[in-house]
């Protein structure tokens, strides 16, 4: 940031110019991102009554939101799995980039394509493949209950976030590993080369220098994770017509919440109130996540 | 684990840089991983070439008794009046587009945020960089009450207007454009007389291939993949994207006991809208790989 902008000033000082290169992306950002989010404040002030349309109603929403236990049923779901599937991922991650950085692998690189791969599948088609296959009817699940004779079923109520959680992180492990990866390969190698001269195994390399290095990294992608996952929408949102009785209901995640709320049961400004309420929590936490990975860095 | 007490018990003198010793431990233990990635996409691949009647009574992982990959292709672009040739090119629309588009804001972007100075820009920084947090939800709901204002839900322009805005490819130009271009050659083209606009083009630009090319890839994957902001923005299924459309299908296949059963058209779609996917995916490795790291190593 800081030697850019030096370099700009050195370069010349030409504001016009620089104004003109930028206009286009500013001014469509100001009318994609920054009116709706102020639009998106100033509805949730407002209420669609039976009497009277669209009423303002001030603080409303936000006092109806925090005493809706359907809001909180989704919200306390998606934080509890977020708590659970985001520490899986991250370390399968972080296991999978040391494994294919440490060279140690036959066909290191067939492996670092095979396990990115998921990344550019649709949400929709690995929602349909992993549906079909772990669903009881036609799938996999079915067969080997079939054969065993028992009656295990991954989308039960009881299961649907485990199998929502199978499918997350077989989207998103490989991207995840790439960019651990990716700061492993920036460890200048004489580094590992006098760690060894000066009697460290394979063992200490690790400990004391490639996971270190991927500190940085690491608060990235906890940061990306956990927008992530507080966003989740299309695997219940498909779920919930591909399998019956799999106890997804209309508020299942907060982001299904307000979906529904805004689009089937026509009360924008609660959905508003719910997305920008939601919003704030998962910058304050991204927040959290960056000063403290941030203090640790400082620490060191 | 094992791997790594094996090595610590076979001592340091195994341990060279540029070639150690392979480990078979290791490898079994990443391969499981790799199965896990691979298994729905082999799964996809052999339901694919089955009937539907096979697709009900046949083994998962087992080939039916027909070979009918063909005949469900056929079937997938003919059904209903062959709206699936339709919504692939709706989708080569907004990802041809969307990518270009985008694209080329962010270069233009990145490269006045690398070499120009102009008034605001730490703040517009600060909010352009911000903004990769507010979640889809927030944006969306606003968007498509302010598009339908505009009279443009329903249009190809509610895809297309929010997909120019690529936060993440403006932060990947800016950082490139920093390290690819150097001030001298611009200070030098000035001095020849170039203008600014000139500059950019025939200078800037072609030295910022290999991150355009990763910037439309990620755009690509992403306006390609894109399932929420269609869902709300079109009620026309003559607009829809793939993705919508199958999901579209399979609600027709699950509506229990009314609807018809149309599972293998529903699997045969997924198939061939991932193909363009994996195959711009493993032909441009290279460029995913440096985009993620100059993301990565920058923070």
């Amino acid at each position: 940031m800081s030697s850019a902008t030096t370099n700009a000033i050195r370069v010349h000082k030409r504001p016009k110019v620089g104004l003109l290169f930028i206009a286009p992306f500013a001014v469509l950002f100001l009318f994609v991102l920054v009116i709706p989010i102020c639009y998106s404040a100033y509805i949730s002030l407002f209420q669609n009554k039976l009497i009277g349309g669209n009423a303002f109603v001030g603080l409303d929403n936000y006092i109806k939101l925090f005493n809706d236990p359907q809001f909180y049923d989704g919200a306390i779901r998606v934080v509890v799995f977020t708590a659970i599937q985001v520490p899986i991922m991250l370390l399968s991650a972080i296991a999978l980039a040391l494994a294919i950085d440490s060279l140690r692998l036959h066909g290191t690189k067939f492996f670092r394509v095979v396990v990115f791969l998921p990344y550019a599948i649709p949400a929709i088609v690995s929602t349909l493949m992993w549906g079909f296959m772990l669903g009881i009817r036609y799938g996999l699940i079915g067969s080997l209950n079939e054969a065993a004779g028992t009656s295990f079923d991954p989308f039960a109520p009881e299961t649907t976030m485990i199998s929502i959680g199978v499918m997350a992180t077989w989207g998103f492990t490989g991207y995840n590993m790439l960019i651990f990866y990716a700061a492993l390969r920036a460890v200048p190698r004489e580094l590992y080369e006098a760690a060894a001269i000066d009697g460290a195994n394979e063992f200490h390399i690790v400990r004391y220098i490639k996971l270190p290095a991927l500190r940085g990294s690491l608060v990235v992608t906890i940061i990306f994770s956990i927008i992530g996952t507080f966003q989740l929408f299309n695997e219940p949102n498909i779920l919930a017509t591909l399998v019956s009785n799999s106890g997804i209901t209309s508020y299942y995640t907060p982001n299904l919440y307000a979906y529904n709320l805004a689009f089937t049961g026509s009360q924008q400004g609660y959905a508003a109130a719910l997305a920008i309420v939601m919003a704030l929590f998962t910058i304050a936490i991204a927040y959290v996540v960056q000063i403290k990975g941030m203090k640790n860095v400082l620490n060191k | 684990m094992s791997s790594t007490s094996s090595a610590l018990a076979r001592g340091k003198k195994l341990y060279t840089l540029s070639n150690p010793r392979k480990s078979t431990t290791l490898t079994l233990l990443t391969g499981l991983f790799a199965l896990y990635c691979l298994l729905p996409m082999v799964w996809l691949v052999i339901n694919a070439t089955k009937s539907q009647q096979d697709f009900v009574s046949s083994f998962g992982l087992a080939f039916g008794d027909h070979f009918a990959l063909w005949d469900n292709v056929v079937q997938v672009f003919t059904f209903q009046e062959g709206i699936f040739a339709r919504w692939l090119l709706n989708t080569v629309l907004y990802v041809v587009v969307g990518a270009l588009v985008s694209t080329l804001l962010a270069a233009l972007g990145g490269y006045a945020l690398a070499k120009h100075d102009f008034i605001g820009k730490r703040v517009f920084l600060l909010v352009v960089l911000g903004s990769i947090s507010v979640p889809g939800i927030a944006l969306a709901i606003p968007q498509f009450l302010l598009f339908a204002q505009l009279g443009i839900t329903n249009t190809p322009w509610a895809i297309l207007i929010p997909s120019f805005i690529n936060p993440f490819g403006l932060y990947l130009m800016w950082v490139f454009t920093a390290q690819a271009v150097p001030d001298g050659l611009i200070e030098a083209a000035r001095i020849d007389g170039a203008g600014e606009f000139r500059i950019f083009r025939q200078i800037a630009f072609p030295l910022l291939a290999p991150a355009t090319v990763t910037v439309l890839l990620f755009s690509f994957v992403s306006i390609w993949n894109n399932y929420f902001l269609p869902l709300i923005m079109l009620k026309d299924p003559a607009w829809y994207p793939l993705t919508i459309g199958i999901n579209q299908w399979n609600k027709l296949g699950s509506t229990a006991g009314n609807g018809e059963l149309i599972q293998n058209l529903v699997i045969t779609a997924s198939l061939l809208t991932i193909i363009p996917l994996v195959i711009a995916f493993l032909s441009l490795q290279r460029y995913w790989q440096s985009g993620l790291a100059l993301g990565a190593i920058k923070d």
